[in-house]
């Protein structure tokens, strides 16, 4: 039995505990085990938990975002990327130094980014001759990058610069798309699904009709898209509904859209793909009709109606004395007509 | 007049009511989608360029997201609401955009088969508490694992039952008996991993391999050879086989209290040889050896030295092989300069990873 139980440890996997040494050629141990498979098995309850919430599940976590400055940044560029930052606080991670990556060339700095800090949504800016003011919004599906837009700021107006009353980090924005490129042009369709997916913030049950303050305007208008962020005010009308007042606040800009990178129609669609048992389940044989009445529908095996059980009713049973002159009657009747 | 005076009084309340709803109403002319369950509205309409180029283009578009806004707040003002704690909250429906997955669905975990047994048979997991009370300590204590309640390996008085042998261990009979239930436990546990991987595991024997070296194959042989009612004891040999000797123990040990002779006479043997003059051991053979190992290591350090020079690092078995090839052709310097060209620009199977910066 201990044969069989040391050739069963060799197949089984996560067993190994190795210490993670770094040398100075940058080679770990780790690096070599997980390509092979092998992960280093929490030893803590709290480092288990915390493994745990970067697992995959049928119900994800929100969404983070990364928000990384490229080689050369100028003014405008890292004012923009602040700005954003704190629209999606506490979602999202600033990286305060410059990193000197070409997204578009090579993804594998931002993939190994992301999986070190377990973001999905990420914001490049950077700042060239040729493409001034530039910032990339990204997205990954299983640390790979999904598709990534190219946008460049035309126009920028910061949050320091309109002086009003903000409002507290973390409010769910209401978010307006308009223009009917964002039906028709495929690219504006990415992009819009993009937003999207980077302004939404955490999914909610319920929302208090009262705090409904941040309002995200996008518009698609004249080859251009402008971004507005508002403050809504909501005064008093006649009726339940209240009237809306907005007041410009927080970050606009004018993007026109440069390059992009869209993945292939099959990684959308595994990409897109439901767990089954998050759908919801129908309910058969129920069934409701105008009036509102339920109905329901059962299914029964085939009666024998001969052998069927019904009330019994006693008078009509037959009795002894009756039995025997019935009997007579008939025996009498058969010898009548056999004589005949 | 009085006919005249309610019709009055229903017109001006219809009035009144067109002025209200007035105030929140937009016209447009395709209605919006809406998205409650993410707050997300989207307008198709083409956007007015003429008007927009215009007007100021900031108040053109403030006016447009306040309409559409409007029609926003207009949708979700008709949501159900329930009070929660004095705020008034509406119960937001599920989002209906379709947006993709961060990461891929998770496989379901292979169940047990245990998990199998109770599924079939409609068993439910009953939920147990932490902590059970011990008696004998009179305090709570947990109900398995580092000092748990009712240990029987730890008891400090165990009866000899009447059936047994009077001269057996029982506090190590208890103690075997836990080690054999863990054994028992990990065993089963490793093969509900195996099932769920789907590598075969043998019930009893050795598990089949692609190449089998000769130990693999003699252990395969001995082990179908002892498989039989008596052990192997009537097995008869193939015609060239050996029957393999030193199966077993490896070492063997002299019991304590035996043959006193013997154990004398090993003793002296000892105290001559290190009495002796004559070296034990060959020393021209043992020097030989030595010098040949040296041979080997030294060989082997000059083989690493040229990628020493160029690189700092990657050591990989394919850099050492590469490294030794180039060194016959231009030489020790050059194939050093090379050396990181050569398997790294060939196949850059790891690319060196800096580590981000914050």
């Amino acid at each position: 039995m201990a044969r069989l139980l040391r050739k069963l440890r060799k197949k089984s996997f996560n067993v190994c505990r190795v210490l993670p040494v770094r040398s100075a050629c940058g080679f770990t141990w780790s690096a070599v085990w997980s390509k092979f498979g092998f992960k280093r098995k929490p030893k803590t309850k709290r480092s288990k938990r915390f493994l745990q919430g970067r697992e995959p599940k049928l119900n994800e976590n929100i969404k983070n975002a990364m928000l990384i400055k490229g080689g050369n940044a100028n003014q405008t560029v890292t004012q923009a990327l602040k700005d954003i930052y704190s629209l999606k606080k506490p979602n999202a991670v600033m990286y305060k130094k410059k990193n000197i990556t070409r997204p578009f060339e090579d993804q594998t700095s931002l993939e190994f980014f992301s999986k070190k800090s377990d973001c999905s949504l990420f914001l490049f800016g950077s700042h060239n001759k040729k493409r001034p003011d530039n910032l990339v919004f990204g997205r990954m599906f299983d640390f790979h990058v999904l598709d990534m837009i190219e946008l460049g700021i035309e126009k920028f107006v910061s949050l320091k610069d309109v002086k009003n009353s903000k409002f507290p980090e973390g409010t769910k924005p209401l978010l307006i798309f308009a223009g009917d490129s964002f039906e028709t042009d495929n690219e504006h369709k990415k992009l819009k699904s993009l937003l999207i997916d980077f302004f939404r913030g955490p999914t909610v049950s319920c929302v208090r009709l009262a705090g409904l303050e941040h309002v995200l305007h996008i518009t698609a208008l004249d080859g251009k898209i402008y971004f507005r962020s508002y403050k809504a005010l909501l005064k008093k009308s006649g009726c339940r509904t209240p009237r809306i007042e907005l007041e410009d606040m927080g970050p606009s800009f004018d993007f026109t859209m440069r390059r992009t990178h869209l993945a292939s129609d099959d990684l959308y669609k595994t990409a897109h793909r439901q767990p089954k048992a998050l759908k919801p389940k129908k309910k058969k044989n129920v069934s409701h009709d105008v009036f509102g009445t339920k109905y329901g529908r059962l299914h029964m095996q085939k009666q024998d109606l001969a052998r069927l059980q019904t009330r019994k009713m006693k008078g009509l049973k037959k009795r002894k004395g009756e039995k025997a002159e019935g009997e007579e009657v008939e025996a009498t009747t058969a010898k009548k007509a056999k004589t005949q | 007049m009085a006919a005249c005076s309610i019709e009055d009084v229903l017109a001006k309340a219809e009035r009144e009511e067109v002025e209200k709803l007035k105030s929140i109403s937009v016209h447009k002319e395709q209605e919006l989608e809406f998205d409650p369950g993410n707050l997300f509205a989207f307008d198709k309409n083409p956007p007015n360029i003429r008007e927009f180029r215009k007007l100021n283009k900031d108040e053109f578009l403030r006016s447009l997201a306040r309409d559409n806004t409007q029609l926003l707040i207009n949708e979700l003002w008709k949501l159900p609401t329930e009070r929660v704690e004095e705020v008034i909250v509406a119960k937001l429906p599920e989002p209906t955009t379709r947006l993709p997955r961060e990461k891929p669905v998770p496989k379901p975990r292979p169940s047990t088969k245990w998990e199998e047994f109770a599924k079939l048979k409609g068993i439910q997991k009953k939920k147990k508490t932490n902590l059970v009370w011990d008696d004998v300590h009179k305090e709570w204590k947990r109900r398995w694992g580092y000092k748990r309640a009712n240990d029987d390996t730890k008891e400090w008085l165990i009866e000899v039952p009447e059936t047994a042998d009077p001269n057996e261990d029982q506090f190590s009979k208890r103690i075997k008996a836990k080690k054999e239930r863990v054994a028992k436990n990990e065993l089963n546990r490793l093969r509900n991993i195996a099932r769920g991987q789907k590598i075969k595991v043998p019930g009893v024997g050795l598990a089949p391999t692609e190449q089998q070296s000769k130990t693999e194959l003699g252990k395969a042989i001995h082990v179908a050879k002892h498989s039989t009612a008596s052990v192997g004891k009537f097995q008869g040999n193939l015609p060239k086989e050996k029957t393999p000797k030193n199966m077993g123990k490896k070492r063997k040990f002299e019991p304590l209290i035996g043959d006193f002779s013997a154990e004398k006479q090993k003793q002296l043997d000892l105290l001559n040889i290190m009495d002796s003059k004559k070296p034990r051991i060959d020393i021209t053979k043992a020097v030989n050896k030595q010098m040949r190992e040296e041979d080997r290591q030294s060989g082997f350090q000059k083989r690493k030295s040229p990628g020493k020079k160029g690189r700092k690092g990657n050591f990989s078995g394919k850099g050492k092989a590469k490294g030794k090839g180039k060194k016959g052709g231009p030489g020790g310097g050059s194939g050093g300069g090379n050396s990181k060209g050569g398997p790294g620009g060939g196949k850059n199977r790891k690319p060196r990873m800096k580590q981000g910066k914050r």
